[in-house]
């Protein structure tokens, strides 16, 4: 299960993921991280059976934690299956069937953005 | 045995015409040699779906009371060109709102059209004796128009050169977004699908050749703009009822941060009428090459990578000097067998005949380029040569000193021979002397990778890159990347105030 971490830096100065791992022993494997000197977000996927204990321990940690339940989104009516985004996307989300039709490997998305501006028809969007 | 088009049409009538998709061909002519394809089957249908700029459509909108002449006019906030008769307007694909950018066009108002939603027409008059009337706001649907007819002056592109980008800076283009360092290559149309590349001496595709045009019956009108079967890049114009149309096959499309399109469904059908013909439209993704351009090269003619394949370009990833490159059509190769599947549906249904073209079109031209009469500025006609630089072994203190004495806020930093390995600016000497490190030097904090230009780039090429960098000062150095000058954005204002621009 993926989830997204926000936290500000002013609060948070310990090394918390490490903390989390430590405590729990599960291992994180960290998708994406952006950190700048206020604020980050990192996006994190964890087993399914660990995420409520890791949710509640980061969560009394001061963060803020959301479930992602879904990758990028992509609106059918809209794709005329192109594939401008296949390329795009740095974990291969996307990829053509025999058929030429353009399919989503969801479960890859770290919800990068990438493709959103990417797609001349505007399909992509990241419902949250 | 030859074939004649009567006889072709008959069998269309008859409902006994045999017609094939091109992408099917080459293996039929494999498999039967040509005399039995050339036997059994009558029609190829081809097929394209891809962003098509040059597209557009007349419409008339027919008499207000009291009447106006509208000398401007907008739908949904998109200019269309009214330098027409006092109803008539031309709306252009690529013509943005004034109210939301890049974001609607006259690609949506045309796809809005054809889905039957409703658009508003804004139309302003000086007034006349015969149109007294200064404006007009109204909405309307297609259906309230007299005509709308598509007139698109550059469609079906025989084969188009795949793109990407050897900068380290993601570029936005009209062939998409190309990652820094090439990492990916965009390509367009459809290979062996492609209208022209099945007759690329264009002995059956020409004016007045009955086509697939958005959904509807459409005609050729002639060769496109820009035609250039010499060299492989054959264009069409082409015309077509748009109340017939769609939006199945035409959508408009944004493309980030480079501007509006639309995207437009063409086929052409294609009578095998000889042997000829058969060989022409047994061409496989395999025999169509383009070449990989690189974008980066802000110039008309972009250095070409190597020579890459349709078949290859679909695969999704391709070796450019070793390394694997992913891939990426903009064009869309269902939506294009779609077409193709859809006009060989009209034609076993009898419902669509073919013709020979009555007006033909020029397989050996080119296009030439433009005809420049003015001069084009060069870095070299507004640089500074009187540029303040200092050595990389100077002191923070000294450079703190020139930077205020020249009244500059770059320095330049070259090494013993002139050559030049860095720069800093005032900011980078303030944040020195606030650290109070002992003993800092030039080199300690100039940036090394510098943006920089040379004496004969363009200078529209040079204000990109400080825009695109958010800097206001480029070195210009010369092949031994020695200095020759500097360029700042105060130098390009005052150019733009003056000479070049009128
Ligand atoms: S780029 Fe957009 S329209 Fe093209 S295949 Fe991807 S989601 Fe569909
Ligand atoms: S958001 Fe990022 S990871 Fe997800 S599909 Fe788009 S480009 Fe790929």
């Amino acid at each position: 299960m993926k989830l997204l971490l926000t936290f500000s830096k002013k609060k948070n100065r310990e090394p918390v993921i490490a903390q989390v791992v430590k405590e729990t022993g599960v291992l994180i494997s960290v998708e994406r991280a952006h950190i700048d000197s206020t604020s980050g977000e990192v996006l994190i996927d964890v087993p399914d059976t660990d995420a409520p204990r890791i949710c509640a321990l980061m969560e009394a940690k001061g963060i803020t934690v959301r479930i992602l339940e879904h990758g990028i989104s992509r609106n059918q009516d809209e794709c005329v299956d192109c594939g401008a985004c296949v390329s795009i996307c740095p974990k291969e989300v996307f990829y053509l069937d025999a058929e030429h039709q353009v399919h989503l490997r969801d479960e890859r998305c770290v919800l990068c953005g990438k493709c959103i501006p990417a797609c001349p028809h505007r399909a992509l969007s990241q419902t949250l | 045995m030859d074939k004649s088009i009567a006889l072709i049409n008959q069998r269309i009538r008859e409902g006994t015409a045999q017609v094939v998709t091109a992408d099917r061909m080459p293996a039929l002519v494999e498999e039967l040699g040509e005399d039995r394809a050339l036997k059994e089957v009558d029609v190829v249908t081809t097929g394209t779906f891809g962003a098509m700029c040059s597209s557009g459509a007349f419409l008339n909108f027919g008499h207000a009371d009291p009447p106006i002449r509208m000398e401007r006019v907008w739908l949904n906030d998109v200019e269309a060109y009214g330098g027409l008769a006092a109803v008539d307007a031309y709306i252009g694909a690529t013509q943005q709102s004034t109210t939301l950018g890049d974001q609607y066009g006259g690609a949506h108002v045309m796809e809005d059209l054809v889905s039957g939603h409703v658009v508003e027409l804004r139309g302003i008059s000086r007034g006349t004796d015969c149109y007294p009337r200064r404006n007009i706001t109204t909405e309307l649907t297609i259906e309230d128009l007299n005509q709308a007819m598509m007139m698109n002056p550059r469609n079906a592109y025989q084969r188009y050169n795949a793109a990407t980008n050897s900068t380290d800076q993601t570029l936005h283009t009209y062939m998409g977004t190309l990652l820094p360092n090439r990492g990916n290559i965009n390509y367009s149309g459809a290979g062996c699908l492609s209208p022209l590349s099945n007759d690329p001496t264009f002995r059956t595709i020409g004016g007045g050749v009955p086509i697939f045009l958005c959904g509807a019956t459409g005609m050729v009108v002639g060769e496109g703009t820009q035609h250039s079967p010499a060299g492989g890049f054959g264009t069409l114009s082409v015309t077509g009822d748009m109340k017939k149309m769609g939006p199945d096959f035409l959508r408009a499309a944004t493309m980030h941060q480079y501007g509006v399109s639309l995207y437009v469904g063409i086929g052409v059908p294609i009578p095998i009428l000889d042997h000829d013909m058969v060989r022409s439209t047994a061409i496989r993704d395999e025999d169509i090459t383009v070449d990989l351009l690189d974008y980066g090269v802000p110039r008309r003619n972009r250095p070409a990578l190597r020579r890459v394949s349709y078949a290859e370009l679909k695969t999704g990833k391709i070796e450019v000097n070793g390394e694997e490159v992913r891939t990426s059509s903009l064009s869309s190769y269902r939506k294009a067998l779609e077409v193709a599947r859809t006009l060989q549906g009209w034609i076993q249904k009898g419902t669509f005949e073919l013709a020979l073209p009555t007006r033909r079109i020029d397989p050996t031209v080119s296009a030439r380029p433009m005809r420049e009469t003015a001069l084009v500025p060069r870095v070299r006609d507004i640089m500074n040569t009187n540029v303040i630089s200092i050595s990389e072994d100077e002191s923070i203190r000294s450079a703190a000193k020139t930077l205020l004495k020249g009244d500059t806020n770059h320095l330049p930093v070259l090494n013993r021979d002139g050559t030049l390995v860095g720069i800093v600016t005032t900011y980078d000497v303030s944040k020195a002397v606030v650290k109070e490190e002992k003993n800092q030097k030039v080199k300690d904090v100039m940036t090394t990778r510098v943006i920089k230009t040379s004496p004969d780039e363009h200078v529209d090429v040079a204000a990109q890159k400080l825009e695109r960098y958010n800097i206001s000062a480029l070195p210009v150095v010369d092949n031994q990347n020695k200095m020759v000058g500097l360029l700042t954005a105060i130098d390009l204002g005052k150019l733009f105030g003056k000479r070049w621009q009128k």
